[in-house]
């Protein structure tokens, strides 16, 4: 196995370019498993810790761009206001250790449905900067997942970096497992309110090919939120209405019946998470007045 | 293929002393650590980052050196748990271990040890945790499991590593800077 260092982003892509089949590696948690198991056997790994631009974050007027390998311990330390709900979410990966090493490029490289960096993702509203020596492309992160494991890089790319919506609302993750660490989600949701536009986000784990977002679920709560005024007033979502909701997330899943669970369970267990998480960044929304047009 | 590129240099100051090695590329920090320069106390407990046996601290950070490969670590300082004790007193939180006989085996301890260092090291330097409360400082026993849920023990002497762990917090602040 051929193990290229290259020292800086364009050596990087030169040596993906030029080894198409190579394996990109940062903090190794994921492709090291499969590497000591004899599941994967690579002609050659590029290893990506010598670029330090991959490791670091920058914060913009709307977005944050996150380096693919920014550590999810650090996400947990130095983003939490800025990207509660990937925080949230950095929070179950692994354990300490794992996330001391792992970050969300290898998540998106991994592309497993059971990533916990996707729901976040897709709920906040991202896209993700690819690169090659071709040229760079922005992927909005619901068009990077292309399969189970699968996503829409080409041979010779390269993940560089994610931009992520800043929030301008609270947002919530939420996951089964068996324990608190170690665990593969059983199911994950995200959920990500938008009071400037008065939009919400979803995302949904481990509950279908890909992770996804839950569309007519968006659509329906908005128009919910609207209709009742409740952005204004700060009211209760009727329970009504985040039943239906809940409804409408499960719809959007396809779930299969695994090792971790059945496709029924993974169901009623998707469903009690939308209506928990819609509770809380509702509390939350109504507690902290985030850009509430009136008190 | 031309074996040269099988292999890389790679140079590692481990437990403070300077090592200069030849490795093949494939070989993970906790083979290197085991076979190459006889530092057994990490552990090939599951081989994919799930028991935390072989947890070393790598730059100060707790890390599963099963998913570390040796040759990614050039330039890096390795702590093991050989090298937190002096060889006559030993770290307070191997004291700690001892004191509440936070063991049964022992095969996973070097681990728990090590895990515990940079545990402490974190709740120190306030990184929360996911119960963490607020701004207080880190305490208690949920506290102290979150923070080590990365460390299996299939003796289940989770009860009595707990308090070690807590004791050893306790004391943190006298001890602090000999920390590695």
């Amino acid at each position: 196995m051929e193990f290229l260092r290259p020292a800086d982003w364009t050596e990087a892509l030169a040596a993906k370019a030029a080894h198409p089949s190579a394996v990109p590696i940062a903090g190794g948690t994921d492709v090291m498993v499969e590497i000591n198991f004899g599941l994967r056997r690579p002609d050659a790994l590029i290893d990506l810790n010598r670029i330090v631009e991959l490791r670091e974050w920058e914060v913009g007027a709307d977005t944050v761009r996150l380096g693919a390998a920014v550590p999810y311990s650090r996400i947990i330390d130095e983003l939490p206001t800025e990207l509660p709900g990937l925080a949230l979410a950095a929070h179950t990966v692994g354990s300490p250790q794992i996330r001391n090493r792992g970050g969300v490029g290898g998540n998106l490289g991994a592309a497993s449905p059971a990533g916990d960096s996707h729901p976040p993702l897709l709920a906040a509203g991202a896209e993700v900067e690819v690169a090659s020596v071709r040229g760079t492309r922005r992927i909005p992160v619901e068009e990077f997942y292309t399969g189970v494991k699968r996503n829409a890089l080409a041979p010779d790319e390269l993940i560089r970096c994610v931009h992520i919506k800043r929030a301008d609302g609270p947002q919530q993750f939420s996951k089964v497992g068996t324990r608190n660490a170690m665990v593969i989600a059983v199911c994950a949701f995200g959920l990500a309110l938008h009071p400037a536009t008065r939009t919400v986000g979803t995302g949904l784990g481990s509950v279908a090919p890909t992770p996804v977002r839950a569309g007519a679920a968006e659509r329906f709560l908005e128009q919910a939120l609207d209709e009742a005024g409740l952005w204004d007033s700060g009211g209760v979502v009727p329970p009504a209405v985040a039943g239906k909701f809940a409804d409408l997330v499960v719809a959007a899943a396809n779930p299969i019946d695994d090792v971790r669970g059945t496709a029924g369970y993974r169901r009623h267990a998707l469903a009690v998470l939308a209506r928990r998480t819609l509770d809380w960044v509702w509390d939350e929304y109504r507690g902290k007045e985030w850009g509430r047009a009136c008190a | 293929m031309d074996s040269r590129l099988l292999t890389s240099a790679v140079t590692l100051r481990v437990n403070g002393t300077v090592h200069r090695l030849t490795l093949d590329n494939r070989s993970t920090l906790l083979d290197t650590l085991r076979e190459d320069l006889d530092l057994t106390g990490a552990k090939k407990g599951c081989d994919h980052g799930q028991c935390g046996s072989c947890t070393v601290l790598v730059d100060g950070r707790r890390v599963n050196c099963c998913l570390l490969l040796t040759v990614a670590c050039d330039g890096s300082e390795i702590t093991t748990v050989e090298g937190l004790s002096d060889g006559w007193s030993l770290h307070p939180v191997q004291e700690a271990f001892l004191a509440r006989d936070a063991f049964q085996c022992g095969y996973c301890t070097p681990g728990q040890v090590c895990s515990a260092v940079g545990a402490l090291r974190e709740m120190a330097e306030g990184r929360p945790s996911a119960v963490t409360v607020g701004t207080e400082p880190p305490s208690g026993a949920a506290e102290i499991r979150e923070r080590m849920s990365g460390n299996l023990c299939r003796c289940a002497a989770y009860p009595n590593i707990v308090r070690a762990v807590g004791d050893a917090a306790e004391r943190a602040a006298e001890w602090w800077e000999r920390t590695p």
